[in-house]
């Protein structure tokens, strides 16, 4: 069928007209091929264009349009619209730009004239190529899911929920509460996380709109934005949660000892617990790794010594399927385990010890109720050296990152520290200092000059373990003078490190990791908490080094997103996606290693051939997946796929014409 | 050849429509002016043109073809404008080998705010090829 295509020419008041000749624009429009009518106007994007656009379509039973304007990044959507409410798809709309790259650049007529005609051809030429799409409308599941009970988990879940969704809350560990519960203080306010954390858990526990799993991991995930359909896998706590009351008359009649992962290691825990006194959910759980009855079979002292009979020893994992709208990553981060031997030259000794370590030390309600000893002789040290940076000169394991947190961390121990031992020494060791934070700075100048800590800037070269203390060599490089110290401790402030499965998991959700092993966003600017693919979002440490605040900040972004994905009953695509043309496609598969987002993936296709089947590999396009790049189309060697919106037949009747 | 005299070279640039297109549209509202013989053509990224296109071009008679996406690391598409640097770096000296002028034919990264920076590769184009004359070797092979 003929086509009738329309050309709108606009003056854009004088902004076109002053450098390009309208009627001769127009007049040459009018001789293009399939071209049935060309018009000019002042301002075709006003409300009374519009509407001469509209007439125009229908009176002119027009089947497509170029509107010769201003760039389609200003008003393709317009003219889209435009053209919908006059019956004709959007998608048969082109715009040719002569103004931003005509008018505006070019200082003689003549010759932007030219152009402009050039311009022109080449979108009518694309247009009468144009297809119609249909944008997809996929149905949203309006639920979340949130990966992470720390407290970007936590605020994510809480802020999604507070906007009227429903939420599952996951978490691999016993109870939620994450890196923020196991620290003694937070800067640079020195609150409490007992304070200011245990109300958020405790609403995670209450609220209506929030189910909570804990000690459950993710087993697989499918489906795509709107409808991710995600198995669950509820490990066996061997404890019946609904029965149990946290009594802890369990754990008291449990003979097996383990080293406590909440403390670091620093104490011990039974083989029955519950990780810390404000867990939550409040319920103890079996190591079975560790527990005598799933060792031995000889050992039932929890089942006997349990009020309610809430242990099951029977109890098996669950696998549990569910659908939600959006997911949200905030897995948080794990702690470097400094190589000692490499970066120090010296072999791990007790009293050398992480940030973390040392925030359990001095946790009132830690294995020491808060009084900092020497793990080596239970004595209260005098002289204690901090080390910043640690994993950032190690040969093998240098991170190319900074960790953010521990410059202040490593600030607020030698706080406590000094604060609780007035007549001690600490040293901080530091080679570059970040306090970019609010009131990072004066946090700094207060530990200087209200608690006496010592900064040295530069390097420690060596620490030698010597008659019960460790020699501490190092360097200050602002005067070039050698140090020896004689340390009770020293304090490791390790870098900040993915969490050891963050490939793992990137893997299951189909997400990237930067070079470290972080969850990457899909811009650093500008599109910060999303990820590449759409409607997983993310939170907190996971994507890279924060704190607190910035934790709590980009958790509420990443909620604030997925609650605008979750507020749509449908979702509409750009139809602009790849399509393979199976007849064509050879199963060569170059498209499936060129395709960012892993939209391709090979089918199995029935052809019959007089009379007989056969089978045959194919290329097979994700069309919500698909955000339509086109590199598929490049490299297929077939020819077989085509991007729709920008098929070959479409770009190469736009060279030809652009080139007349 | 009097064509030589008077030449004004046909400059086609495809323009991934995230960045380098924008860097047009940044050039035309800060008003830089650059030469006419410079005819752009939108894709959604530069991963979509194909070396066909820009044969197709030369063949068509275009003078010189730039290939202009959004910088490394910035891709709207994760990796495009990649694959497209590596696809058009030997495409680049397949033509050098068959006898096109290396001139002629260019791969730039092109932001969204560099609309100086696309003015001036324009420019700078242009004027080589207009010394650079008129490219026969190609025109009118269908």
């Amino acid at each position: 069928m003929k086509k009738r295509i329309g050309v709108f020419v606009c003056s854009c008041g004088s902004d076109i007209s002053s450098a390009v000749e309208i009627d001769a624009v127009t007049a040459a429009s009018r001789r293009m091929p399939g071209v049935v009518y060309a018009g000019d106007y002042i301002y075709w994007c006003s409300k009374s264009g519009q509407q001469m656009i509209i007439d125009t379509i229908k009176g002119e039973r027009l089947d497509r349009m170029v509107v010769a304007s201003c760039s389609p990044r200003l008003h393709e959507g317009t003219f889209m619209k435009t053209a919908a409410s006059a019956g004709m798809n959007p998608y048969l709309v082109e715009i040719a730009n002569i103004r931003e790259h005509c008018s505006w650049v070019h200082k003689d007529k003549k010759e932007a004239t030219v152009k402009a005609i050039a311009l022109i051809r080449a979108a009518a030429a694309k247009v009468a190529r144009n297809q119609e799409l249909i944008p997809f409308e996929i149905p949203v599941v309006p639920r979340a899911l949130v990966i992470g009970g720390g407290i970007a988990g936590i605020q994510s879940a809480l802020d999604i929920a507070e906007a009227g969704y429903q939420v599952d809350l996951l978490e691999r560990s016993p109870s939620i509460g994450g890196r923020m519960a196991q620290l003694e203080t937070i800067f640079p306010e020195m609150d409490c996380p007992a304070r200011i954390l245990t109300p958020k858990m405790l609403e995670i526990s209450s609220h209506p709109d929030i189910t909570l799993y804990t000690y459950t991991e993710i087993e697989k995930v499918t489906g795509n934005v709107g409808n991710f359909d995600v198995t669950l896998r509820l490990k066996a706590r061997s404890v019946l949660i609904e029965k149990c009351t946290g009594c802890g008359l369990c754990w008291e009649k449990c003979p097996v000892n383990v080293e406590s992962e909440f403390d670091e290691g620093l104490c011990s825990r039974k083989a029955i617990y519950i990780p810390f006194p404000q867990a939550v959910p409040n319920v103890s759980v079996i190591d079975r790794a560790s527990c005598r009855w799933f060792r031995q079979g000889d050992c039932a002292a929890c089942k006997k010594a349990c009020p309610p009979g809430a242990v099951d020893f029977n109890q098996r994992d669950e696998f549990l399927e569910k659908n939600y709208g959006v997911i949200i990553t905030a897995t948080g981060f794990d702690l470097f385990k400094p190589d000692t031997l490499s970066q120090f030259g010296c072999a791990k000794h007790p009293d050398m010890i992480t940030g973390l370590e040392f925030e359990r030390l001095v946790n009132t309600s830690g294995p020491t109720a808060g009084r900092l000893i020497r793990p080596s002789n239970g004595q209260v040290p005098r002289k204690v050296v901090f080390i910043h940076c640690v994993g950032y000169h190690d040969e093998k394991e240098r991170k190319s990152f900074c960790s953010r947190i521990c410059c202040m961390s490593s600030a607020k121990h030698a706080l406590l520290f000094k604060e609780r031992y007035p007549q001690t020494e600490a040293y901080l060791f530091y080679e570059n200092l970040c306090s970019s934070g609010k009131g990072f700075e004066k946090f700094h100048r207060r530990v200087v000059e209200d608690y006496g800590a010592q900064y040295v800037r530069g390097a420690v070269s060596k620490i030698k373990p010597e008659g019960g203390k460790l020699l501490v060599h190092g360097v200050d490089s602002l005067n070039g003078q050698e140090l020896k110290i004689e340390a009770d401790m020293v304090v490791l402030a390790a870098a900040l490190i993915p969490r050891s499965d963050s490939l793992e998991l990137a893997r299951l959700l189909g997400i990237g990791t930067d070079g470290n092993g972080f969850f990457s966003e899909a811009h650093t600017l500008l599109r910060p908490v999303e990820t590449h693919k759409a409607g997983i979002f993310l939170a907190g440490a996971c994507q890279g080094p924060k704190d607190i605040a910035e934790a709590v900040t980009q958790a509420s972004a990443a909620a604030s997103k997925a609650i605008g994905l979750l507020s749509y009953d449908i979702l509409v695509s750009d139809p602009c996606v790849s399509q393979v043309n199976s007849s064509h496609c050879s199963g060569c598969l170059s498209c499936l290693h060129v395709c960012p987002y892993g939209a391709i993936s090979e089918k199995i296709i029935e052809e019959r051939v007089r009379g007989i089947v056969f089978r045959r590999l194919v290329a097979e396009v994700n069309e919500i997946l698909c955000r339509g790049c086109g590199s598929c189309t490049v490299s297929c060697r077939p020819g077989a796929i085509s991007l729709k919106g920008w098929t070959d037949e479409q770009l190469i009747a736009e060279v030809d014409a652009i080139c007349l | 050849m009097s064509i030589k005299n008077n030449f004004e070279p046909l400059i086609i640039v495809f323009c991934c429509q995230w960045c380098s297109y924008a860097g047009g549209d940044m050039a035309g509202t800060s008003h830089l002016v650059y030469p006419a013989n410079v005819r752009v053509i939108r894709v959604p990224c530069s991963g979509r043109v194909s070396p066909n296109l820009v044969l197709r071009a030369f063949q068509r008679g275009a003078d010189a073809v730039l290939i202009a996406g959004c910088h490394p690391g910035d891709c709207h598409y994760i990796s495009g404008n990649n694959l497209a640097y590596r696809r058009f770096h030997l495409f680049g000296s397949f033509l050098e080998f068959i006898g096109i002028e290396p001139e002629r034919f260019g791969f730039h990264w092109i932001s969204a705010s560099e609309g100086p920076k696309f003015a001036r590769i324009m420019t700078e184009t242009t004027e080589t090829i207009r010394s650079l004359g008129p490219n026969l070797k190609l025109r009118g092979q269908r």
